[in-house]
């Protein structure tokens, strides 16, 4: 339980933002970077705790928000069991994506691109196939009930959000602390030197995919229901695949808080930087690249990661001034 | 000797046109240490790598505990009881000490805390007990050298294959990682061992085989192999055990 206490603190803490601000504006802003941050979980239980960087995460957020919505448009599914079924769809998405990379022993770069591949083609099916909308894409309609799993408030959306943020936190830090997580972290490391302590490489990889996959495809349920529309670029677009990878990139990869932190620094800066440049177009994307850039470089392990270092340093400042301890076993 | 826990039975193993182990045959009993000795580019690393299921051999077969276990996966293997360690060592380098012997802990153990216990228990067993909190990648060459022994070792293994856990390491290092090794095998542990380290060979092994071209050209008590002719020849050249004048072949 003392594990999840740092969860319940930072989760309260957000919980109380719409009590103070009823500012619509900054309750939307709070959403999407809520939104973005259970996306970019989803990518860092992949991506940051097992190492394998996935360039097309798009492909489960799409999956999950047009099953949540082609169920409840085309088959007048609930909204809640067809958000259920969304997240299903993303783990089977997952573990089907995973069978056919993993056990084709695709690693690194070809990893990334078999993923993008992946999402492009999807994107393309869906820009075309008819149960899609096709071109037009989805509109799911306007029924402002709980039992459609549509609030009256932004409020309400936020606590919701929210409250699938706090889930995947508590996933990732029980992963952390699980057999499962370790021998992840182990593939992450070094392949070779995990499965000769008799981790199942392939197994554990296939196994982070399939949670990696449901925790993004909750995120494209949501936006579902938050927006009540969707469509090919929006659900299979490049935007959410690096929107997922970015944010625990910036924030701390194969940390707890990372996609957290890195979704609310980036979408403040993104926000900023639209300030700063006034209404020239394209202009805050640039300020916005030079920002990460320069954060990557100045700390390539995330804010997090960063800041661990920064205190690592300053803790072992004090031993290295004694006698190194190795030199008696040397 | 006691039974043999591994029999090596003919296997050949080619990468390309290079035939890098030729029909080589070889077997470590239970409970002792065995070592595989040879001149650089003998076979011997690939020869570990197909005993522990990194590489599938063209021909022959691997026998642990009297069952076939050619070509079967190396996290099955460790299953069963077969840990190896790496020549070039593999530390999860971004992890403190203490995680890298828990990976190993987990094998058998899945509860945490039961698992690093032992992984606490394994790093004081090899010397490393003050350094548990550490980043692997601040340890000195020696200290990899122990962490790649705990790691394999806190998965509690029946056969331990080790790949030169003793080079690199300087006489005094050498000296304190010795009888480490011979503890293994008091408890129980059988070892086979790559060394080019003789001094350790010769006071550890109570079996050596020697291969050479990728063949195992002698095999015996280590005296009995350091004396002999063929063996000499392959690590000084053709003519070497004459030119010497015999004094050392008995």
């Amino acid at each position: 339980m003392r594990a999840l206490a740092p969860i319940f603190v930072v989760v309260a803490a957000l919980a109380a933002v719409p009590l103070v601000v009823s500012s619509n504006v900054v309750l939307n802003f709070l959403v999407v970077a809520l939104l973005i941050a259970l996306a970019g979980q989803g990518w860092n239980i992949l991506g940051g705790y097992g190492g394998q960087y996935s360039f097309g995460h798009a492909a489960f957020f799409g999956t999950g928000a047009y099953v949540t919505a082609v169920l409840q448009v085309r088959y007048g599914v609930n909204a809640w069991p067809a958000f259920a079924a969304g997240i299903a769809a993303g783990a089977a998405l997952g573990a089907l994506i995973g069978a056919l990379t993993f056990r084709s022993g695709l690693r690194g770069s070809y990893f990334a691109l078999v993923t993008l591949a992946f999402a492009e083609v999807l994107r393309i099916v869906a820009s075309v196939a008819p149960i899609t909308g096709a071109g037009v894409g989805t509109l799911v309609k306007l029924d402002l009930r709980v039992e459609a799993m549509q609030f009256q408030g932004r409020a309400i959306f936020y606590w919701v959000i929210l409250a699938l943020v706090a889930a995947s936190l508590v996933i990732a830090r029980l992963i952390e602390r699980s057999r499962f997580g370790v021998w992840l972290v182990a593939v992450r490391e070094n392949e070779d030197a995990a499965r000769a302590l008799g981790v199942d490489a392939t197994q554990v990889k296939l196994a982070a995919m399939v949670i990696s996959g449901a925790v993004t495809a909750a995120a494209g349920c949501f936006y579902v229901q938050y927006f009540l529309f969707i469509d090919a670029p929006i659900a299979y677009g490049a935007w959410i695949s690096v929107e997922a990878l970015l944010t625990p990139i910036i924030g701390g990869v194969g940390t707890v808080f990372g996609p957290l932190l890195g979704a609310l620094v980036v979408k403040s800066l993104g926000e900023a930087a639209k300030l700063i440049t006034g209404d020239a177009p394209g202009l805050d994307l640039i300020v916005y690249g030079v920002v990460l850039v320069l954060v990557i470089w100045i700390m390539p392990r995330g804010l997090i990661g960063g800041l661990a270092q920064a205190r690592n340093r300053l803790r072992r400042r004090a031993p290295a001034a004694a006698p190194s301890a190795e030199a008696g076993h040397g | 000797m006691a039974k043999s826990l591994l029999v090596v039975e003919r296997v050949t193993h080619r990468f390309g046109g290079l035939l890098a182990v030729n029909a080589a045959s070889l077997a470590a009993p239970e409970g002792h240490i065995t070592a595989l000795i040879g001149p650089n580019g003998a076979g011997k690393t690939t020869l570990f790598s197909i005993i522990s299921g990194f590489l599938m051999p063209r021909e022959g077969s691997v026998l642990y505990a009297d069952e076939d276990i050619t070509g079967e996966p190396p996290h099955k293997l460790a299953r069963r009881g077969i840990a190896r360690t790496f020549q070039i060592v593999q530390p999860f380098a971004g992890l403190s000490v203490r995680d890298n012997i828990l990976v190993g802990a987990h094998l058998h153990h899945r509860a945490r805390h039961r698992a690093l216990a032992i992984a606490e228990q394994v790093g004081y067993g090899v010397g490393l007990g003050d350094m548990l909190d550490r980043p692997a990648d601040t340890l000195t060459i020696a200290g990899r050298k122990r962490l790649e022994l705990a790691r394999a070792l806190a998965t509690e293994p029946k056969l331990l294959l080790l790949d030169e856990v003793l080079a690199g390491l300087n006489p005094s290092e050498i000296r304190d990682i010795v009888p480490i090794i011979r503890n293994f095998c008091r408890r129980g542990i059988t070892i086979m061992m790559i060394e080019h380290v003789m001094q350790a060979v010769m006071s550890l092994a109570e079996l050596v085989f020697v291969l050479a071209e990728g063949r195992v050209i002698a095999e015996g008590r280590p005296a009995q192999v350091a004396a002999n002719p063929a063996v000499v020849e392959a690590y000084l050249g053709h003519g070497a055990a004459a030119k010497l004048g015999g004094a050392h072949v008995r």
